[in-house]
C-alpha cells in the first residue's frame, strides 16, 4: 500500500517539478548594475588570522577619526567610554574622555527638566541625533546606521568598510544614466546599488594625528575600520588566545583517547 | 531485553548494593550504556555519531541555561542583551558563539547519523521504531534550531520568522488566521518572540525524552553494525564499556576539536551577517536565507513555480517541502530489501551517493539568490530527491541482485584481517 501511493505521490511532485522547469524562462533579468559593482579590497589588520593582537597606536587613531568625522552623523550606540581602556588609555584619560562629552542626555536633579551633563566612564557614547527622525530629518531622508556592529553587520566586514570608504569616485563615462547617482547620492562601486546617500567622509589631512601619522584618506580608512573591528568584538584577540588553549588540551585529549582506544581493543579483531 | 550472555550488574559497595534494591538506576545505565549492552564488535565511526548528537544536546542545553540568565526575550531589548553578553557578561562571547555553533554541530553530526542509518539500512526491521523516533527528533530539532534562530531578533531572525510562518498562510481558508493565531499579530512581535522563547526552552527538553525513547527502541533488537547481518552469538559482540566508551571517548575529542576551531577562531562563518543588523519591519535584507543546516528544504520550497492541479506554486513548495521530510517515516516500507547494508547492494549503493550528491546541490541553490542557473538546479535536484525515495528505491529493491554476504558478523572480521594479513605478506 506504501509504495503504490508513493509512487503516485511522487508522480505528482515530479510533474509539478517538471511543468515549473518548462514554464520558467533560463534567463535572468539583466541587471546592469552587477557590471560595474565590485569586490571589496582586502585590509589586512593586526587583529586578523590566527595570531591576532590589536594595534593599540591604529585603534587610538581610529577613535579619533570616528570621534572628529564618523560620530557627526554615526552613533556608537553599543560601546562605553569605560571600554576605551582597552584601546590602551588609562583609568585617568578615560575619565577626562568621557569628561569630555557635556551633551549627556539627564535630568535635572531639581525640576525633572530635561538635561545634560558630563560624561561619566559608564556612559555610552552618546548619539549624534536624538531619534530615526531627526537623522533622517538632518541627512536627506537617509539614515546613517549605527557603527558599533557594522564590521560584522555587512557581507565581507571589515574589507567592505574599508573599501566604502575610500572607494567614491567619478562615475565611469559608459555607466547607464539610470545608475547614474541622482540628487543628494554619490557614486561608489562597493556599495550594492552603487549609490551612496553618504558623502565621500574623508579628505587628505582631514584629522592631525598626535603620533605624526600622515593622514591620508587610505591611513584614515584604515585606522578606522580597525577601530570598528574593536567595537564590534572586543573580545575578539582573547577569544582566539582562549581557543588556542582549548584546542591545544583537546588534541593532548584526543590523543590520550586514541591511545587507550586502541589499547582497550588490542586483543580484539574488529 | 538484551542478549542473554550480557553481562549482569553485580554491586560490589555495600552502599551501590542498597541503592540497587530501593532504586536501580546504576542497574539501568549498567544496561543502557555500560558493561551490560552487548554491542556487534565490527561498528566503524559511523557509530559514533549517536553519542556525538547527545553530547551536542547536552551543550546546547547547558550553554542555552546560561544564555537564559541574561538574554530577555522582548522585542525591544532582545537585540541589546544580546550584545549585552557579548560584551559585558563574564565569558557570555563563549557562551553565545558555543551556543550559536552548538546548533550548527549538533545538525552537521546529526546529518552524518541519518545518512549513516541510510547506507546501512538501520531504518530496516527490526529497527523501524528506532528510525521513527529519529525522523520526530530531527524535527523537534528543527522547530528548536529555527525559534532559537529568531530570538536574537536581528534581520535574519524576523524576515526568516516572517517567511517560515508564512508557510501557514498557503494553506486554503484557514491559513492566514492560523498565522496570525500562531503569531499573536499580523507580523512577528513581541507576543511571537515570547513564545518562540519560551517554546525554544521547552523543546530541548522534550527532544531529550524522545531521545530515551529512541535508545529504549534501540536496546530491544540491539545495535545495527556495517554488515547489516543480525548478532547471532557471542563472539559478534563485546560489551558497551569499555570497547565503545572508549571509542566514543575518542570521537568525542575529534569533535570538540571541529567544535572549539568553528567557535574560537570563525564564530561567523556559518552565521549570516544580517543578523548583526537589529529586526526591522520596514526593510526587507536583499536575499533572506535560513541557517545552512535548512538549506536543502528551502531550495524544495522555492522550486515549486508553477499552479499545478488546484494547488498554487507557494502550497506545492510547502506540501513538498514538509513532504521531504515525511516520506523518511515511510521509508522502512519504501525499501523491501533485505538487505540492509549498502556494501552488499551494488545498484542502491550507486543511488545512495546520488542521493548524497542531491542534498549537496539543493543546499548550495538554497544558500543561493533565486534566480538562474540556480533556479532550474533546485527543480531537477528536487526531481530527483523525490524520485530517489519514492520511486527509484521501491524498485531497485526488487530487482537489485546482492552482493554474496557472509554468515555472522565474526566471519566478515575474520575474512577482513585474513585479508590484510595476506596483503602484508604478499
Amino acid at each position: 500500500m506504501v509504495r503504490p501511493l508513493g509512487f503516485l505521490v511522487g508522480l505528482g511532485f515530479i510533474a509539478a517539478l517538471v511543468l515549473a522547469i518548462l514554464t520558467t524562462p533560463l534567463t535572468n533579468e539583466p541587471n546592469a548594475s552587477h557590471e560595474f559593482h565590485k569586490h571589496p579590497k582586502h585590509l589586512k589588520l593586526a587583529s586578523d588570522g590566527l595570531v591576532p593582537h590589536w594595534d593599540k597606536a591604529q585603534l587610538q587613531r581610529g577613535m579619533q577619526v570616528y570621534k572628529e568625522v564618523c560620530s557627526a552623523c554615526h552613533s556608537l550606540n553599543l560601546v562605553a567610554f569605560r571600554n576605551i581602556q582597552d584601546l590602551g588609555y588609562t583609568e585617568g584619560q578615560v575619565k577626562s574622555f568621557a569628561k569630555s562629552y557635556d551633551n549627556i542626555p539627564s535630568i535635572n536633579p531639581d525640576t525633572g527638566e530635561p538635561a545634560t551633563r558630563t560624561g561619566l566612564p559608564s556612559d555610552h557614547f552618546p548619539a549624534p541625533y536624538a531619534n530615526e527622525v531627526a537623522a533622517r530629518a538632518a541627512n536627506n531622508n537617509a539614515l546613517p546606521p549605527d557603527l558599533s556592529l557594522i564590521t560584522k553587520a555587512r557581507e565581507g566586514g571589515k574589507d567592505y568598510i574599508y573599501s566604502l570608504l575610500t572607494g567614491f569616485q567619478n562615475p565611469p563615462a559608459n555607466l547607464p544614466k539610470e545608475l547614474r547617482p541622482g540628487t543628494g547620492l554619490h557614486y561608489n562601486p562597493y556599495f550594492a546599488n552603487l549609490n551612496l546617500a553618504m558623502a565621500p567622509p574623508l579628505a587628505d589631512g582631514q584629522v592631525t594625528y598626535a603620533d605624526g601619522t600622515k593622514a591620508t584618506v587610505d591611513q584614515m580608512a584604515s585606522d578606522v575600520t580597525a577601530f570598528l573591528v574593536w567595537t564590534a568584538e572586543p573580545k575578539l584577540v582573547k577569544r582566539v588566545q582562549v581557543g588556542w588553549g582549548a584546542f591545544i588540551f583537546l588534541l593532548i585529549f584526543s590523543t590520550l583517547t586514541y591511545l587507550s582506544y586502541r589499547n582497550i581493543w588490542a586483543d580484539k579483531e574488529h | 531485553m538484551s542478549f542473554p550472555w550480557a553481562n549482569q550488574y553485580q554491586p560490589q559497595h555495600p552502599l551501590m548494593k542498597w541503592l540497587d534494591e530501593k532504586l536501580p538506576m546504576p542497574r539501568l545505565v549498567y544496561n543502557a550504556i555500560g558493561g551490560g549492552y552487548p554491542v556487534p564488535r565490527n561498528l566503524n565511526y559511523f557509530w559514533n555519531f549517536g553519542v556525538l548528537a547527545g553530547a551536542a544536546l547536552a551543550i546546547q542545553i547547558i550553554t542555552g541555561i546560561v544564555l537564559a540568565m541574561h538574554y530577555a526575550a522582548n522585542a525591544g531589548v532582545a537585540f541589546d542583551s544580546v550584545e549585552h553578553i557579548m560584551r559585558d557578561v563574564n565569558a557570555g562571547w563563549f557562551i553565545r558563539y558555543a551556543h550559536m555553533n552548538g546548533a550548527s554541530m549538533f545538525f552537521i553530526v546529526v546529518y552524518l547519523h541519518i545518512f549513516r542509518g541510510l547506507y546501512y539500512g538501520s531504518y530496516k526491521a527490526p529497527r523501524e521504531m528506532v528510525w521513527l523516533l529519529g525522523v520526530v527528533i530531527f524535527l523537534l530539532m528543527m522547530a528548536t534550531a529555527f525559534m532559537g534562530y529568531v530570538l536574537p531578533w536581528g534581520q535574519m531572525s524576523f524576515w526568516g520568522a516572517q517567511v517560515i510562518t508564512g508557510f501557514f498562510s498557503a494553506i486554503p481558508v484557514v491559513g492566514e488566521p492560523v498565522r496570525v493565531w500562531l503569531l499573536g499579530g499580523f507580523a512577528p512581535d513581541n507576543a511571537a518572540l515570547n513564545r518562540f522563547f519560551s517554546l525554544h526552552y521547552l523543546l530541548p527538553f522534550v527532544i531529550a525524552g524522545v531521545i530515551i525513547l529512541h535508545i529504549w527502541a534501540l536496546h530491544i533488537p540491539g545495535s545495527s553494525n556495517p554488515t547489516g547481518i543480525e548478532v547471532k552469538d557471542e563472539q559478534d559482540t563485546v560489551p558497551f564499556h569499555p570497547y565503545y566508551t572508549a571509542k566514543d571517548g575518542f570521537g568525542l575529542g575529534i569533535f570538540l576539536l571541529v567544535f572549539v576551531a568553528l567557535t574560537f577562531f570563525v564564530p561567523n562563518m556559518l552565521g549570516h551577517a544580517d543578523n548583526y543588523i537589529p529586526a526591522n519591519p520596514l526593510s526587507t535584507p536583499a536575499h533572506i536565507v535560513p541557517e545552512w543546516y535548512f538549506w536543502p528544504f528551502y531550495a524544495i520550497l522555492r522550486a515549486f513555480t508553477f499552479n499545478f492541479l488546484w494547488i498554487d506554486a507557494k502550497l506545492w513548495g510547502v506540501i513538498a517541502m514538509f513532504a521531504a521530510i515525511a516520506l523518511l517515516f515511510f521509508l522502512p516500507w519504501l525499501d523491501s530489501s533485505p538487505v540492509k547494508s549498502s556494501n552488499y547492494r551494488p545498484l542502491y549503493r550507486k543511488f545512495f551517493w546520488l542521493l548524497v550528491l542531491d542534498v549537496f546541490i539543493l543546499g548550495w541553490c538554497g544558500m543561493s539568490p533565486a534566480e538562474q542557473p540556480y533556479v532550474i538546479m533546485s527543480q531537477l535536484a528536487s526531481i530527483y530527491y523525490f524520485a530517489h525515495f519514492l520511486i527509484i528505491l521501491p524498485i531497485v529493491s526488487r530487482i537489485e541482485r546482492p552482493e554474496p554476504m557472509p554468515n555472522s558478523i565474526t566471519e566478515a572480521v575474520l575474512a577482513k584481517h585474513a585479508d590484510a594479513a595476506s596483503a602484508a605478506t604478499a
